[in-house]
């Protein structure tokens, strides 16, 4: 069968892809438009480590077809970062040291901002029930949970 | 590995027709996430994939002028959240809803897909079957309505026919001094499959006897059950101490479990009462708040 012909949005660009009914967005990302940031870890939504916007909503990029994504707006961690200029989460994990091996860090870092965005003053709690969906096979959790923490008190200090 | 086709329909009785033509190799996709992961491990290999988030009726999420609302099959757990009346309304609903995986998929995991996956613990069912929920079902046909409880037919089955799906349900509207809690044990805080669930939706009068109840429970046999014994216990009561007994006996008699690693069948029918008691306790206060 012929592949899908789509046209998305992605990190702000208009972007067209070819794809087979079974390739997840996942798939689309690292393999067709060679961004390798998402990372696969289980490819089955438990880990997180694939974690991008659609539609301005946090999913697992393993767990979307790339079919399903004509017309929307997908925003991964490749987009993070205002060019050479980091988001203040990125900055924070490198200053406070938030991560060891680095493959959950991509899939933590788009949940982390996307908590930010619709909460700049969550609890500890908060924090860690939103990133549960995001698992850290170095077990360096409290590291990014204070991370996420002091960067969104820097967020609300730039905001007065 | 066979191709597989993929549609986009957008309206209802065009993905009948997907549905009836794929000669029942047909997968739906709402939310994907039970479809994506069974389809990568090789448990199902349809013919075609029918996404049906392109038909409004599946994505509607609106409260009727009676107080009760129209949710969409393909409509997500944190959808319904992000709407507070809902929570107001049906915390019990919500919190089921809510326990279901993490923020990931909670954005994307539908309510008719956790209903048709079938799995007799999925989390949203007692909860929805406690509260009346009856699912708008289309199919070659026309249009039938069932209780929710009645859809499915055992692990990883449902009584939709051939060409049949869900395309939205119909929660009830809040009866005046009611309430409602869903609570489920699982061996670990969070993300995880329930060992046992129970959904609780129950009325209080204003001396705050119990006047009308309804228990479900899940994840103690094939299907999402309806303890009725365990209603009638209760109904008539001010929830005094023989009642909650009367409640938990009933619970545990209608418990066929399996043993897994999760529970022994002596344990699973143990925290079955023990949840129900505590369930209606919740619901109970919910009520006389009103």
């Amino acid at each position: 069968m012929a592949k899908h012909h789509i046209s998305m949005t992605l990190n702000g660009e208009p972007t067209e892809f070819l794809c087979s009914t079974r390739q997840t967005l996942l798939d689309v990302l690292r393999d067709e438009l060679n961004l390798t940031g998402s990372k696969e870890g289980c490819a089955s939504g438990d880990c997180g480590a694939c974690s991008v916007m659609v539609d301005d909503r946090l999913v697992c990029a393993c767990l979307v077809l790339g079919a399903e994504c004509d017309g929307k707006t997908v925003e991964s961690i490749e987009g993070m970062a205002d060019g050479e200029n980091l988001h203040p989460l990125q900055q924070k994990f490198l200053e406070e040291a938030a991560l060891q091996c680095g493959i959950c860090t991509p899939g933590v870092l788009v949940a982390a901002k996307a908590l930010l965005e619709r909460n700049n003053n969550p609890t500890e709690t908060e924090v860690r029930y939103w990133l549960a969906g995001n698992l850290c096979r170095c077990t360096g959790y409290d590291k990014i949970v204070r991370a996420v923490m002091s960067t969104a008190a820097d967020m609300r200090e730039n905001a007065k | 590995m066979e191709s597989i086709e993929f549609q986009k329909p957008e309206t209802v009785d065009e993905a009948v027709k997907l549905l009836q033509g794929a000669d029942g190799n047909a997968k739906i996709l709402a939310g994907g996430t039970d479809l994506l992961v069974q389809l990568r491990a090789h448990m199902i290999d349809p013919s075609v994939i029918v996404d049906i988030k392109s038909i409004d009726e599946t994505r509607e999420l609106n409260k009727n002028a009676d107080g009760s609302y129209t949710i969409g099959a393909a409509v997500a757990g944190a959808e319904a959240h992000e709407r507070g009346d809902i929570t107001a309304d049906w915390p019990g609903v919500i919190e089921a809803w809510d326990l279901i995986g993490s923020t990931q998929i909670q954005g994307r995991a539908s309510l008719g897909g956790n209903l048709c996956n079938a799995s007799p613990a999925g989390d949203s069912v007692p909860a929805m079957v406690a509260a009346g929920m009856t699912a708008n079902i289309a199919g070659p046909d026309g249009r039938r309505t069932l209780p929710v409880e009645e859809v499915t037919a055992g692990p990883g089955k449902t009584n939709l026919k051939k060409g049949e799906f869900i395309v939205s349900f119909n929660l009830p509207a809040k009866p005046s001094n009611g309430g409602d809690a869903y609570l489920r044990l699982i061996p670990r805080t969070e993300m995880d499959i329930a060992v046992v669930g129970c959904g609780v939706a129950l009325t209080l009068d204003d001396s705050g006897t119990v006047t009308s109840a309804k228990v479900s429970l899940g994840a103690v046999a094939a299907t999402v059950l309806v303890v009725e014994d365990a209603a009638k216990a209760i109904i008539g009561s001010k929830l005094e101490p023989e009642a909650m007994s009367a409640l938990d006996a009933a619970c545990q008699a209608a418990c066929k479990p399996i043993d897994d690693k999760r529970g022994t069948v002596e344990y699973r029918t143990k925290v079955a009462g023990v949840l129900a008691r505590r369930a209606v306790s919740i619901a109970a206060e919910r009520a006389g708040k009103n």
